[in-house]
């Protein structure tokens, strides 16, 4: 019998079979890549071009002449009919607010979870379900109370009040509680024994083992703070403290087809650069804080 | 659990202390507010409220609108859930096998985590806008009068693919994880066992996927419930009608425009009240998966 | 970096000037803030009034911004005076008089303001339409006129040249209007009709020209506990109307609040019922300029008894308020906010920017000197606005004088939601304008209740 040609056979018709669900995997995964590339990709090319071309509704597929003229327009005067404020400074507040935000709260996460995790002290449970009980309240639930507060410390329009109420969350808290209790007791113990007190094994071998999660944290927190919408809405009026995210839907206001779209699509891909770098420059680190940090 | 410790209280109080205070300040003391405003009645200024009991909260548990925007809210939730759990689950599944490129195909696909819920709603308007948006001019080109502006179910399912377009990567992020952690060995045996490829997947793959699934339902519920008050805020305000308008985007409604705050923050002790539910479920969840 | 050369370019200017004005070294010019809810290119035309305010005299210096619309003006204003950080000049429209009337020691009223400046303004020759709609019952006034419109019709000749209408004839009534619709529509216009502004143009002038209530109580300046009457059977019927012209796609819903602007501004449609400040920028962006544009007096049913009488205002007003409910102004910074309305109520002032911009020219003196010039008669139109608000003999009735409204802002947005389920098909006119006055009537309510003290 010919069994070597069935095995041939066998083994070609397997191949076919892995060629077609690889072709099929990759158009997958192609069109998806394409559903999310193809909006930035049209907004792109809609910043080359200038504002008549867009607003006939001549949605250009090929970029045009206008990207310098455009981008500096966005860059140093913002959109027109709003009066809005230039994206130079709108990047510039979104860069405050989103480190300060992230360095923030990885500071005080840091240490309440150090003193949660190596000392003993009364209350020392309550704390950490007052901590844990905000894990999933967001600000928005609370929003209208929040800017009350806000109003009667006289936080209202500056940075600080822009940036400190954010930095609480029990998030970050939680993640680094859950990897100091993976630190062995010998640790301690080898501290203890090196007469080294609690300040310098925080420095010494803390902060030196939680580097990783640190820089994951730092990458999740930057685009928690550059992302944040209605805070930043309602806190801050004095337009020169706008966030670009907050900006932007200023500049498009109730969506008229008479905008600048030219310049609020150049302000768009602008708002959009600096988090994806991050997100796509610290993609391990993220991925592996991200999916530690929430489970 | 530990069982060695550094000696000392002062330093603990000390080192808890910032997270401690922010804490208070700005999530205990405003929950209070809230709770305390919920029983007044205040004007526009400030200048003078009553105590009214219950009636902030039985107005809006008795406001037909309330009631139309927490079944929408629902809706709007459970779409943006299943549209973007979906998508994710199935891109992951096909970014897990062993293809060339698979890496940049990840990359590819998880850089939108960065889009601000904001500006992916800006996106998507410069797609569907039915005067400057390519798909908005195509629809109304094919006779498809097309106006998210005019008419609700449209400007219901624009808010709808650009929430959940914007979480599809966050998914994907766990669900990839997900999958690589299941053991290669279990598929194996599964496909000598003889099942095929979708039986392998809703029969073994699936089932240790669930945990996942589950703790991404609530955090996209959470999502779609709060975070998307930027795509709302600036794709539709809320309208046409009160097409879009939900929960969250109510409170804003009442609390900042029509500035009546009695109500606004009785919705915000209700929305609290039902965060603080789904946080403990969530956690019993967890505490399960901690011990088996 | 770039904030902080900003900062400092801001904040060479004061600091120079008591360089340049040796009297005043002491102390520099009193600053004082001033928020405005005009958007381009309205906004610039009023800062630049500001910033000649601010070159007229070495005293006071009135930095204007930007807040937004004209809610978000509002909201923006009564939240700042909530943190103590209200701003000395606001600029509120109309809807927000009645809360604003209301707001007690948040505002300082303006016939109070110029008592103690001792600054004068001749109120007598203000427009009665005007004056009326910011003063007492008893004529004190309340807050400083300057930018008033009425609502009008404007139309794009070259659309009614290609439709086979004469350009130079408008309209009059519905039933007119609904045939020149008929005729757009069939002309390849794609937009036959649209309006800015839904509720002002479609339920509160139309309640005024046609003399029907609004509310009870003379719409509201009777007293705060009047009640919604917009469920009559001619409201009804407009409703209805604009529902079946939507259906025969000779009407589009142009959105809320002014957004319907920019559909005629781009020459997509053929007539639009807008504020008459909105000339402004028609003028500079319908593609034909100021020769295409066409003006008219709002449409009304003939068959109504009486009607067409004159028509509302819109528009907004300056309001002077207090920093905060702890906190009121020095006798200084009161002199400043009163000398600039002081300047505002000049008549080339007043005149330069009704000519500019199509609001109404709010004082008599003001018209005269406009009309003297001719201007009228080079502009075609120009004069619409406040033809309109004398139409029927200028003897406005309880239903015509104005509305004053608590909470009428969200009054308005609830008219403006139920109309847009009205005319998506959701519901019947009926059943839209029941709705409007149920849930009206609640905000009535509760205004009339936290304010009762």
């Amino acid at each position: 019998m010919g069994t070597s040609l069935d095995v041939n056979a066998l083994a070609d018709r397997t191949r076919r079979r892995q060629r077609r669900e690889a072709f099929v995997t990759h158009a997958c995964l192609a069109l998806g890549v394409l559903i999310f590339a193809f909006p930035i990709y049209l907004t792109i090319i809609g910043s080359t071009h200038d504002v008549n071309t867009i607003g006939r509704g001549d949605v250009p597929l090929l970029p045009g002449g206008e990207a310098a003229a455009n981008y500096a327009q966005a860059w140093g005067v913002g959109g027109g009919r709003f009066m809005g404020v230039p994206a130079g400074v709108m990047l510039f507040n979104s860069v405050i607010m989103a480190m300060c935000v992230a360095v923030g709260k990885i500071a005080i996460s840091l240490t309440s979870a150090y003193a949660v995790v190596f000392f003993r002290f009364p209350f020392r449970m309550m704390f950490f379900w007052l901590i844990f009980i905000t894990l999933m309240l967001p600000v928005e639930v609370r929003i209208i109370p929040t800017i009350q507060v806000m109003v009667d410390l006289n936080m209202t329009n500056s940075y600080q009040g822009l940036i400190i109420p954010l930095i609480a969350s029990a998030t970050a808290t939680l993640l680094f509680r859950q990897f100091f209790l993976t630190i062995p007791d010998e640790y301690v113990e080898a501290a203890k024994i090196d007469g080294a007190g609690p300040i310098r094994f925080f420095i010494d071998v803390i902060l030196p083992l939680s580097r990783t999660n640190v820089a994951a944290l730092f990458v999740i927190l930057f685009i928690y703070g550059w992302n944040q919408y209605l805070w930043p809405l309602l806190i801050v009026n004095d337009r020169s403290m706008e966030t670009v995210v907050v900006g932007l839907t200023k500049m498009i206001g109730s969506g008229d087809s008479q905008n600048e779209w030219n310049v609020i699509m150049a302000t768009a891909v602008l708002a959009l650069l600096p988090p994806v770098a991050v997100v796509v420059l610290m993609q391990r680190w993220f991925v592996k804080g991200l999916t530690e940090t929430e489970k | 659990m530990k069982k060695v410790y550094f000696k000392g209280i002062a330093l603990p109080y000390f080192l808890l202390l910032p997270q401690i205070i922010i804490t208070g300040l700005f999530f205990f003391w405003p929950a209070a507010q809230a709770v305390r405003q919920s029983f007044l009645r205040e004007d526009a200024f400030g200048l003078s409220s009553q105590f009214v009991g219950f009636e902030n909260f039985t107005d809006v548990l008795s406001d037909p609108t309330w009631l139309d925007a927490a079944f929408r809210t629902l809706l709007f939730s459970s779409s943006v859930a299943i549209l973007a759990l979906g998508a994710a689950l199935f891109l992951a599944v096909q970014a897990d096998k062993h293809i060339r490129g698979a890496d940049t195909y990840k990359t590819l696909l998880i850089w939108p985590y960065a889009v601000a819920p904001a500006i992916a709603a800006v996106l998507w308007l410069f797609m569907f806008h039915p005067n400057i948006g390519i798909f908005g001019r195509m629809l109304n080109a094919l006779g498809v009068p097309w106006d998210y502006k005019l008419n609700g179910d449209q400007a219901m399912l624009l808010i709808i693919f650009a929430a959940a377009w914007k979480q599809v990567s966050y998914n994907f992020i766990f669900f990839l994880a997900g999958l690589q952690s299941i053991p290669k060995a279990v598929l194996e045996a599964a496909a000598i066992d003889g099942a095929g490829p979708m039986r392998r997947f809703w029969t073994v793959v699936f089932p240790l996927l669930s945990p996942t699934a589950f703790f991404l339902m609530v955090v996209n519920l959470v999502y779609a419930f709060f975070d998307t008050f930027g795509i709302i805020h600036s794709l539709t305000q809320g309208g046409p009608g009160k097409a879009t308008e939900t929960l969250i985007y109510r409170v804003y409604t009442d609390g900042v425009m029509n500035l009546n705050f009695g109500s606004s923050a009785a919705q915000s002790v209700i929305l609290m009240i039902l965060v603080i539910v789904l946080t403990m479920v969530q956690f019993r969840y967890v505490e399960r998966k901690v011990h088996y | 970096m770039l904030r902080r050369t900003l900062g400092k370019a801001v904040l060479a200017t004061p600091l120079a000037a008591p360089l340049a004005a040796p009297a005043f070294a002491q102390s520099g010019p009193i600053e004082l803030t001033f928020w405005h809810g005009l958007a381009q290119p309205l906004g610039g035309l009023l800062e630049e009034i500001v910033s000649q305010f601010n070159a007229s005299q070495p005293r006071f210096r009135i930095t204007p911004s930007f807040r937004g619309s004209y809610p978000e003006t509002m909201v923006a204003a009564i939240a700042g005076f909530r943190s103590a950080t209200a701003p000395h000049i606001v600029q509120m429209f109309e809807v927000g008089t009645g809360t604003m009337m209301a707001a007690g020691r948040a505002i300082k009223p303006l016939h109070e303001l110029l008592l103690e400046t001792g600054v004068t303004i001749a109120f007598d020759d203000y427009l009665p339409a005007v004056r009326g709609y910011y003063s007492l019952a008893d004529g004190r006034m309340m807050a400083m006129p300057f930018n008033s419109s009425t609502a009008v019709m404007f139309y794009n000749k070259d659309a009614f040249r290609r439709a086979g209408l004469n350009p130079d004839v408008a309209p009059r009534t519905w039933a007119e209007m609904r045939a020149a619709a008929t005729r757009l529509r069939a002309g390849g216009i794609e937009i036959p009709v649209t309006t800015a502004w839904p509720t002002w143009t479609q339920v509160e002038q139309f309640s005024a020209i046609h003399n029907t209530p609004l509310a009870t109580l003379d719409n509201g300046f009777g007293g705060l506990n009047a009640e919604l009457r917009i469920n009559n059977p001619l409201m009804v019927r407009h409703i209805n109307t604009l529902m079946e012209m939507g259906r025969e796609n000779t009407f589009r819903w142009g959105g809320r609040d002014g957004a319907g602007d920019a559909l005629f501004a781009n020459g997509s449609s053929g007539m639009i019922f807008a504020s008459s400040g909105a000339r402004a920028r028609f003028v500079r962006e319908l593609p034909g300029g100021v020769a295409n544009l066409g003006v008219a007096m709002l449409p009304y049913y003939n068959d109504v008894q009486g009607a067409p009488i004159n028509s509302i205002i819109g528009g907004a007003a300056f309001w002077a308020m207090n920093r905060g409910p702890n906190a009121a102004r020095s006798a200084d910074e009161n002199r400043g906010i009163a000398e600039f309305f002081a300047y505002l109520a000049q008549t080339r002032v007043v005149a330069n920017w009704h000519t500019a911009t199509g609001f109404l020219p709010v004082t008599r003196a003001a018209f005269e000197q406009v009309k003297a010039t001719g201007f009228y008669t080079q502009n075609p139109g120009a004069d619409i606005p406040i033809e309109q608000l004398l139409r029927g003999g200028g003897q406005m009735t309880g239903n015509s004088r104005g509305i004053r409204l608590g909470g009428f802002v969200e009054i308005r947005t609830a008219m403006q939601e139920e109309m847009e389920r009205a005319l998506q098909g959701q519901q019947t006119a009926q059943q839209a304008m029941d709705n409007s006055v149920t849930r009206g009537n609640v905000v009535l309510r509760n205004f009339e209740r936290t304010n009762r003290g």
